[in-house]
């Protein structure tokens, strides 16, 4: 017996709604140690950042008012007048970017180690829905402010899903609430951004906890093949946890580093009847895929450029779901081993192809 | 009896789905927006000629959409939709290259509104410029006498 539960306030729980088998479980929750284990931080940082999101995104709904006359304007408002406006602001803009960063991160390092197999196929999936839904969060904040960069960026980006075939064009009015990017679309996004997206994402990322939470921690196959030594693991709580805090501390220090050093910007209000100026540039996290339809021609022999290049993100995309479905029938004794160089092809891939974007 | 639950369960799913149908069409119907009662515009005036100088442009409305007028080098007057055939950014006139250039993805047309570089696939839709008493009125195309 320990203290906890020799606490008043637990037993009157506990007597209610039996709670020791669940300290119980949380007790026995062990964390294998190996020279990999430093990944299994990075989902952590990533449910941080998203509870960041929640908190800054919940303060800035106190000022801001969706509207072409008035998102500008709030923001703005918000930046220069409130206490504190442009801190929130700046914190929710970095604090969105670093998330995205350590969804990559984390998605690459699961990948890798390939703890989407056998029987984590659905923790895979539910990650890959909240990536999708990540950049719909990303896609859809980056509009708010209504500023010209958006503005443009958000033109283009639902002018690349008009391309899909088929579907494309009635997909394009749904996002933009009718045939162009007007105070409509605005009102959409703010919708998708502050309540659809958000409860969709949370009841996700239930899942993809509680799925977490039954399975254990994924011990790669090299460390579990590795030999019959006894494995070393650290018990949950509190010795994991506590890393995790401390960790979570140098990424909200970081996160407050860059908000405060590197305020983020507002720039020009959006203007439907001027000139898209130069730089017109989604997020770094769409760089990749826009540069790629960007060095696309035209036409390729007799499909337009941004079809095929849809296309070709689509079919990547759904690889990339399915992947724990189709890599058990690789050869894994291949060397080097072919799922190792497709994570690295795609690394790379997207690291040149964002690179191209910011410097052509 | 077997046959008993199966007909109780067809029933249900069926039930169910045309429930969801009913649902969900209402939905989807409501998330598609109406389309907009669009003020027919056949022309519009863009100003005095002498406010526009040579080599230089402007970005006119025509009803809801942008329209591009430009006064050429050589006094002509063109006017384009100004809207990029490529992904819908707004074009600008480049009186340096004397070209229409799209800053988004370097779309380059000429000034007869073709398209000669990057990635737009279409050539920009053309309008009629006309000068009546001194002012310059920007019409459809096909309003051309």
């Amino acid at each position: 017996m320990n203290d906890l539960e020799r606490s008043k306030w637990f037993n009157w729980l506990d007597e209610r709604f039996n709670l020791k088998p669940l300290v119980e479980f949380m007790r026995h929750k062990e964390v294998p140690v190996h020279r990999y284990s430093v990944w299994y931080y990075m989902g952590g940082v990533t449910l941080f950042l998203f509870v960041i999101q929640v908190f800054s995104g919940i303060l800035l709904l106190f000022y801001y008012q969706p509207g072409v006359d008035s998102a500008y304007e709030s923001v703005r408002f918000l930046m220069t007048k409130v206490e504190f406006g442009w801190l929130f602001r700046s914190i929710h803009s970095w604090s969105a970017n670093l998330m995205v960063f350590f969804i990559f991160v984390h998605m690459f390092s699961t990948f890798f180690t390939g703890s989407y197999r056998k029987p984590r196929e659905l923790t895979w999936i539910s990650g890959f829905i909240l990536l999708a839904l990540a950049l719909g969060f990303g896609f859809s904040g980056y509009l708010l402010p209504w500023n010209e960069l958006a503005f443009f960026a958000t033109k283009v980006g639902t002018d690349i899903v008009g391309a899909v075939p088929l579907v494309g064009d009635m997909i394009r009015t749904v996002l933009r609430g009718g045939e162009d990017v007007t105070g409509g679309t605005l009102l959409r996004f703010y919708a998708f951004h502050v309540a659809m997206l958000p409860a969709i994402f949370t009841v996700v990322l239930a899942v993809h906890l509680l799925l977490i939470q039954r399975q254990g921690m994924h011990e790669p196959e090299s460390v579990s093949a590795a030999g019959t030594q006894v494995k070393k693991t650290m018990p949950f709580f509190p010795n994991f946890f506590l890393r995790d805090a401390l960790l979570w501390m140098v990424v909200l220090n970081i996160l407050l580093y860059l908000a405060v050093f590197f305020p983020w910007e507002l720039g020009e209000k959006a203007d439907a009847f001027v000139p898209a100026p130069a730089g017109i540039r989604p997020e770094w996290y769409f760089m990749f895929m826009f540069q790629t339809l960007k060095l696309l021609p035209a036409h390729v022999l007799f499909i337009e450029g941004e079809v095929l290049g849809i296309l070709f993100f689509i079919l990547i995309a759904a690889a990339w779901l399915t992947v724990p479905f189709w890599e058990t029938k690789i050869n894994r004794n291949i060397r080097p081993r072919p799922m190792t160089v497709i994570g690295i092809a795609a690394i790379i891939f997207i690291i040149v192809m964002t690179v191209l974007g910011y410097v052509l | 009896m077997a046959t008993r639950r199966k007909f109780l369960n067809y029933v249900l799913t069926g039930g169910i789905i045309g429930w969801l149908g009913t649902v969900l069409y209402p939905v989807i119907s409501y998330l598609k927006p109406p389309p907009l009662a669009e003020a027919n515009v056949n022309s519009v005036k863009a100003g005095a000629l002498a406010d526009l100088a040579v080599n230089s442009s402007k970005i006119v409305k025509f009803g809801r959409k942008p329209v591009i007028l430009i006064r050429t080098e050589q006094n002509d007057l063109r006017a384009f939709a100004a809207t990029c055939t490529h992904l819908d950014c707004i074009v600008q006139f480049r009186p340096d290259t004397e070209q229409i250039w799209c800053a988004c993805h370097n779309g380059i047309y000429d000034l007869k509104g073709r398209n000669v570089s990057g990635p737009p696939p279409r050539p920009l839709d053309e309008f009629s410029v006309n000068i009546i008493d001194d002012e310059i009125v920007i019409a459809q195309e096909s309003e051309k006498g």
